[in-house]
């Protein structure tokens, strides 16, 4: 067995571009995770939020992606790493409002440009590497108090 | 702590089919040793049970009317949904008249209650503008719920009275005016479509002690009153309720009480379970208010109200068309001194309640939840709950929580029985060395 202080509890989820049936699944199942460790009903909707806003940044965009949560009793570090068209400017796309997502996507209520602002609320430190054309990875973590 | 609960088990009558355990909104129910179980901290008193059962075995607990007798004055609270059990031809001052014959010494309308609240809520509202949305506190099921399943949501709920309470409030101090009589001497009683209204009374949460002295079924009331009813409504003066009151009583009616801001209206307790989900996730922030309740078509749809919900809508619609909009003690702009001196505010915040926690220890939550995991891989994902647990993943919860087995799940005893059964074929094949034929006996001498 492990030893309590170097528990962690790894969950990790397929996602699929497009896949509107299914999108927030992932943000769904690691929200309940964080119910089961007993982290704050603070930190668990902040880490909720950021959850289900990278994981519709890779429904809305990339062709397919990963999300997984590496949560220890203090904090919960959510990685959505995409294989999509990565993004060109990234100081850009964190300004509320800017957002690239298609009419259609729009048109269903998503895509307002408040993704990766509203994660950067949420999210005690949020970083974001992309390269145009391969992917995006998105790497927030979220302190459990 | 230990929960009042309306909603009980009748284990008599109760067969142990798994019909409830599937329906529950907070999985609040186990099979086991052939009868349901309700688990006391989850339980919401929402019904959904007393609906599903197919034996009637999941009853409300309410009130009986001889419990009157400990009081000197009797008056009884009459919610719109009470007045939509009656078709078109039954004037409502009929009803209001006829629990006179019941015994009743005064009649208050819930329904100018919830005209007050809605003031109430327009100006929390304006008053406040974070946090968005707000979410109502009408429906005592939806505030349970918000407790233990969104626990991260019950800042969010509107530190109001219910329009019931509200009720409470104006008929208590009508009663000590008419009557001179004190507090306890005062039984104020509600007829109550669902048990949750009657755990609210019996377990209040947001205040310390309900201004309502118990809840009778309205299936009961309805029974009682009909032969009762008077021809024609003689004395005036009782209704004075208006059409945005009554209006309460359907999904959608409070909403349009309110009238202002950006509103949206939600019935169904699984319904509410998806957009309180969406709340979670902040994608509600351009709406000021949700009305939340758990009945579909709101409570005329109660558990305990007799009339179909959709025939109880139309009579209400019918009645609200009769009726002026608004009534001259709470128009739509008035706000009551009682509202504004915080009379029909909630005493106490609604603490969260949250039932998903594995355990005290979050180290060892942890491991518990990689423990969940894995036996969640190893179940056959069939949902059945034929092992009592609701899902194969709750019964990877309870196996987890160490209140339940992985055999008993009935495809993992089959498949365990199964390969007993193969390694007791292989070994009733094995002979003893005296018969048999192989080593037996190998470098031990033999015989000569």
């Amino acid at each position: 067995m492990v030893p309590p202080e170097q528990a962690r509890l790894v969950l990790e989820f397929e996602v699929t571009g497009r896949d509107f049936a299914a999108a927030g699944n992932a943000a769904t199942r690691i929200k309940r995770a964080l119910e089961h460790v007993g982290f704050s009903a603070r930190a668990v909707r902040r880490a909720a939020i950021t959850a289900y806003e990278a994981e519709m940044n890779i429904v809305i965009h990339a062709r397919r992606g990963t999300m997984s949560a590496y949560i220890t009793p203090e904090t919960v570090e959510i990685a959505a790493v995409d294989e999509g068209p990565g993004i060109p400017d990234i100081e850009l796309a964190m300004r509320e409002g800017f957002s690239t997502a298609p009419d259609y996507v729009r048109e269903m209520g998503f895509g307002a440009g408040m993704g990766l602002p509203n994660m950067r609320k949420c999210a005690d430190s949020l970083t974001v590497d992309s390269e145009v054309g391969k992917g995006t990875s998105v790497r927030a973590v979220i302190r459990n108090c | 702590m230990s929960y009042f609960h309306s909603v009980t088990l009748d284990r008599e009558k109760c067969k142990g089919c798994t019909n409830c355990i599937k329906r529950c909104p907070t999985e609040a129910i186990r099979v086991r040793e052939g009868k349901a179980h309700i688990l006391e901290e989850r339980c919401i008193d929402c019904g959904e049970c007393i609906r599903i059962c197919p034996n009637q075995a999941k009853v409300a607990v309410t009130d009986r009317l001889e419990q009157r007798a400990e009081f000197r004055h009797n008056v009884v609270l009459v919610a719109p949904s009470f007045l939509g059990q009656f078709g078109r031809d039954v004037d409502p001052d009929r009803i209001l008249e006829g629990f006179a014959p019941l015994g009743f010494d005064g009649v208050e309308e819930v329904a100018l209650g919830a005209e007050h609240v809605a003031a109430a809520i327009r100006r929390h509202c304006r008053q406040f503008p974070a946090p968005r949305p707000l979410l109502s506190s009408a429906c005592p099921a939806v505030v349970r719920l918000t407790q233990v399943r969104f626990p991260s949501l019950v800042d969010q709920i509107i530190p109001l009275h219910t329009p019931m309470d509200a009720a409470a409030v104006l008929a208590r101090r009508a009663a000590h005016d008419r009557t001179g009589l004190s507090d306890d001497q005062i039984g104020v009683w509600f007829i109550t479509p669902c048990p949750a209204k009657m755990t609210a009374i019996r377990q209040p949460v947001g205040l310390a002690r309900s201004e309502i002295t118990g809840a009778f079924s309205m299936t009961d009331i309805y029974g009682a009153i009909l032969p009762v009813l008077p021809r024609s409504g003689v004395q005036a003066g009782h209704r004075r309720a208006s059409a945005l009151g009554i209006g309460w009583g359907i999904a959608g009616g409070e909403n349009e009480a309110i009238g202002d801001g950006a509103l949206l209206a939600v019935d169904g307790i699984h319904n509410v379970i998806a957009v309180l989900e969406e709340v979670v996730r902040d994608r509600l922030r351009d709406i000021d208010y949700l009305e939340l309740q758990a009945c579909v078509g709101g409570c005329v749809g109660g558990p305990l109200a007799p009339e179909n919900p959709f025939l109880a809508k139309r009579n209400l619609h019918a009645l609200t068309r009769r009726l002026a909009r608004t009534s001259p003690e709470s128009g739509e702009h008035r706000v009551s001194a009682d509202v504004l001196e915080g009379r029909l505010t909630m005493r106490e915040a609604v603490a969260p309640r949250p039932i998903l926690q594995l355990d005290e220890d979050p180290a060892i939550a942890i491991l518990k939840a990689e423990q969940l995991e894995r036996v969640v891989q190893q179940l056959p994902g069939l949902d059945c709950g034929s092992c009592g647990s609701p899902h194969c993943r709750s019964l990877a919860e309870d196996i987890v929580r160490g209140v339940a087995f992985e055999t008993d799940c009935v495809f993992k005893l089959r498949e365990q029985v199964h390969s007993l059964a193969k390694e007791m074929l292989e070994l009733a094949q094995k002979l003893p060395p005296s018969m048999g034929h192989g080593q037996a006996g190998k470098g031990e001498g033999g015989t000569r």
